[in-house]
């Protein structure tokens, strides 16, 4: 499917080419060659705009011992990015794989209306002054476990028995977003302003406001998050083969399924309660990682979503603060690229 | 595709084993049968319940008669409008995609809408409510269009993909809207315009709503070919509608009715879905008789969730759209879940 799809009519000549028949994930060469050769571009651009991000403005020399207390701020932005960029691309692109379709996101499941639940109900039964109290670490582990629990009941009970069905699945966390955000805004009406404005100013999270507390809990988390998809990238490959192919080449269809989806929902709470929603930035790195990765092998897929993720959210904060100087929407230009390339995929692609 | 061939032919064997489940249910045509008096009675009830309830003591107060006919009957009445616009359009919605996962929220037509009145807001500075009518109707419209073509030149694993699609459609368009807002200063007029709330209706705001009658009336004298156009354009073709003719008619309908709602009361979301779906659950998918149901249980239950927006925490109100949020969203669960037991 991937060959009759790709546009390169050379790199088709090739793979039929007796001579150049192989093994490896890539159809040719010259495939493997550009895969390697994007990777390290876009890895020495994500450090480049990661440098900028910190130096550029920044009147302290490394080498002096104020420059970290000074650059301490921009730091923890940066980190945030690195963890936001690390979740988004691992779980859409394992989710896109899993659903066997590359047009959807894990944040259709609702995560960001649950976020905004949490808050906002804390703030209603409990009042400003349990509000104010509950942020740090536990409020931190309690959203996490809250929205993958969440996740695991609707995954646990829609996806197995005899009328499991992904889709199903999906329209239901949607539909359940949409019902929690009609009533956190219900609830939103009831509060004092003074309330409301607390509230508002946790819920618009963004990588600027980003708690460094979390970072101790947040890092071990996604470290092994990935690391446990990374490692799991050949069943993966299996699974992108379909249920059937699947189970007859000896993988509890089933069984990966619920695991890979936790962890996929894991890595989307962590990045929702760290930065806050993102819908279409996952899209589009994995959209983009599949224009740049000429194979199906998630090995490969992963660290070119990981670069490709790491590059787009510091190159646009860097060019947006330091170029065009508009702060505070990036997040807003980043979706809005990211809705356009979804537009643009649908249209290009002729099958939902 | 192959991947996704079982689920494909598993939700065809599903919607046949569906639609002959509706289709084997009692086909009453005549209308005016005991439980449709019923229902009538029982709507012409909410609505008096809808005139008798409110923050200002009608009857103790000697202006509580120019009460009434200030707000209270100038609201009453956009209920039940508002009420069959939005489950009308939803429903022939549903006919033209032969979908029942189809209305305005799950297609982004309200967020085209939204986008519409938003340019308006941009390029006339203060602009009146025909103007700004005309934007949600213009947009709403394209939006729609967009969207059905979409739906004609792609081809479809399953039908519970369509409104996934179309919420993520939705999601674009809200993304460049909040774009414009961002940029001119505006989120907070996408924001309040956002939750649909009946409670500015009063005389001299709301008469446009009186164009719904007229869509009504024409959804009624099209229902025939509108039902022929829901067989698909094969169908349709052979049995002598002009089909791209229909659809297009059923679309600048459906436009029309939202963009109104749009300008005037705001978002109502699931009110479309879920109306339709009771009615053809328990009468079948023949549009002419279904639409009087349509309409009716459609005024019937926005009246009934305005009057719970308006008690819940009296004196204040919440806005409709809220409770409907959160109730459609249920029905809509339960009908989801239901269809996937009928398998």
């Amino acid at each position: 499917m991937r060959e009759l799809a790709s546009p390169h009519p050379g790199s088709l000549e090739v793979t039929f080419h007796p001579q150049h028949r192989s093994a490896t994930a890539f159809p040719s060469k010259e495939e493997e060659r550009r895969y390697w050769l994007l990777l390290v571009t876009f890895i020495a651009l994500g450090v480049l705009a990661s440098y900028g991000l910190l130096m550029y403005n920044n009147p302290v020399p490394v080498d002096s011992p104020s420059f970290l207390p000074v650059v301490r701020r921009r730091m923890t932005a940066l980190v945030a990015m690195l963890i936001a960029a690390v979740c988004q691309s691992l779980s859409t692109v394992t989710f896109q794989t899993i659903t066997h379709n590359r047009l959807i996101t894990p944040s259709l499941l609702g995560f960001e209306a649950l976020y905004a639940t949490i808050h906002t109900s804390t703030m209603f039964f409990f009042g400003v002054g349990t509000f104010i109290s509950y942020s740090g670490v536990e409020s931190f582990i309690f959203q996490v476990v809250m929205m993958v629990l969440l996740s695991l009941i609707l995954y646990g009970w829609l996806l197995s028995g005899k009328y499991g069905n992904l889709q199903l699945m999906l329209l239901v966390g949607i539909i359940i977003g949409t019902g929690l955000r009609s009533v956190s805004s219900f609830m939103r009406r009831l509060l004092a302003p003074s309330e409301f404005d607390i509230l508002q100013a946790r819920l618009f999270a963004s990588v600027n406001h980003s708690d460094a507390s979390f970072f101790p809990l947040a890092i071990p988390i996604v470290c092994v998050a990935a690391f446990l998809l990374f490692a799991r990238s050949k069943n993966l490959n299996v699974i992108s083969l379909g249920k059937d192919i699947a189970t007859s080449l000896g993988v509890n269809h089933q069984h990966s399924l619920l695991f890979t989806l936790t962890l996929v929902s894991l890595l989307m709470a962590v990045s929702t309660a760290l930065v806050g929603p993102l819908t279409f930035y996952g899209f589009l790195v994995a959209t983009l990682s599949y224009q740049a990765t000429r194979t199906y092998d998630h090995r490969y897929l992963f660290p070119m979503a990981l670069a490709i993720g790491f590059l787009m959210i510091t190159g646009a904060y860097f060019l947006m603060y330091h170029v065009f100087s508009a702060q505070g929407v990036v997040s807003v230009i980043i979706e809005l690229f990211g809705g356009i390339a979804f537009i643009m995929v649908v249209l290009r692609k002729g099958t939902l | 595709m192959m991947k996704a061939h079982d689920l494909v032919s598993m939700n065809q064997a599903k919607d046949a084993a569906g639609a002959d489940h509706f289709r084997s249910q009692q086909h009453i045509r005549k209308l005016w049968t005991m439980p449709f008096v019923l229902a009538i009675v029982a709507v012409v009830a909410l609505g008096v319940l809808s005139l008798l309830i409110g923050a200002y003591n009608v009857r103790g107060q000697p202006d509580g008669i120019n009460m009434i006919f200030i707000t209270r009957i100038p609201r009453t009445a956009a209920l039940m409008l508002t009420g069959a616009a939005m489950s009308m359009s939803g429903l022939v919605m549903q006919l033209i995609t032969q979908n029942r996962l189809v209305e305005p929220t799950t297609t982004g037509t309200i967020e085209w809408s939204g986008l519409g009145l938003l340019c308006v807001y941009l390029i006339f500075p203060a602009p009146s409510l025909a103007l700004r009518m005309a934007g949600a109707i213009l947009f709403s419209f394209t939006g729609t269009m967009i969207f059905f073509l979409l739906l004609r030149r792609v081809k479809l694993r399953s039908s519970l993909i369509v409104p996934i699609m179309g919420m993520m459609l939705g999601a674009v368009i809200s993304a460049i809207s909040t774009f414009i807002g961002l940029v001119f200063n505006m989120t907070q007029n996408i924001e309040t315009w956002f939750v649909g709330s009946f409670a500015p209706v009063q005389i001299g705001r709301y008469e446009y709503l009186w164009l719904i009658v007229l869509i009504a009336v024409l959804i009624f004298l099209y229902a025939d070919r509108l039902t022929l156009a829901g067989l698909g354009e094969d169908i349709a073709t052979n049995l002598g509608v002009n089909y791209n003719r229909i659809v297009l008619l059923g679309t600048g309908l459906i436009s029309f009715g939202v963009g109104v709602v749009a300008a005037v009361i705001g978002n109502l979301p699931f009110l479309g879905l879920i109306v339709p779906n009771i009615v053809s659950m328990y009468r079948g998918d023949d549009l002419r008789s279904n639409l009087p149901w349509v309409c009716l249980l459609g005024m019937g239950i926005l009246t009934l969730c305005d009057i719970i927006s308006r008690t819940i925490i009296k004196p204040f109100e919440v806005p409709v759209s809220l409770i409907l949020g959160v109730m459609g969203s249920v029905v809509f669960i339960v009908i989801l879940l239901k269809q996937r037991r009928l398998k």
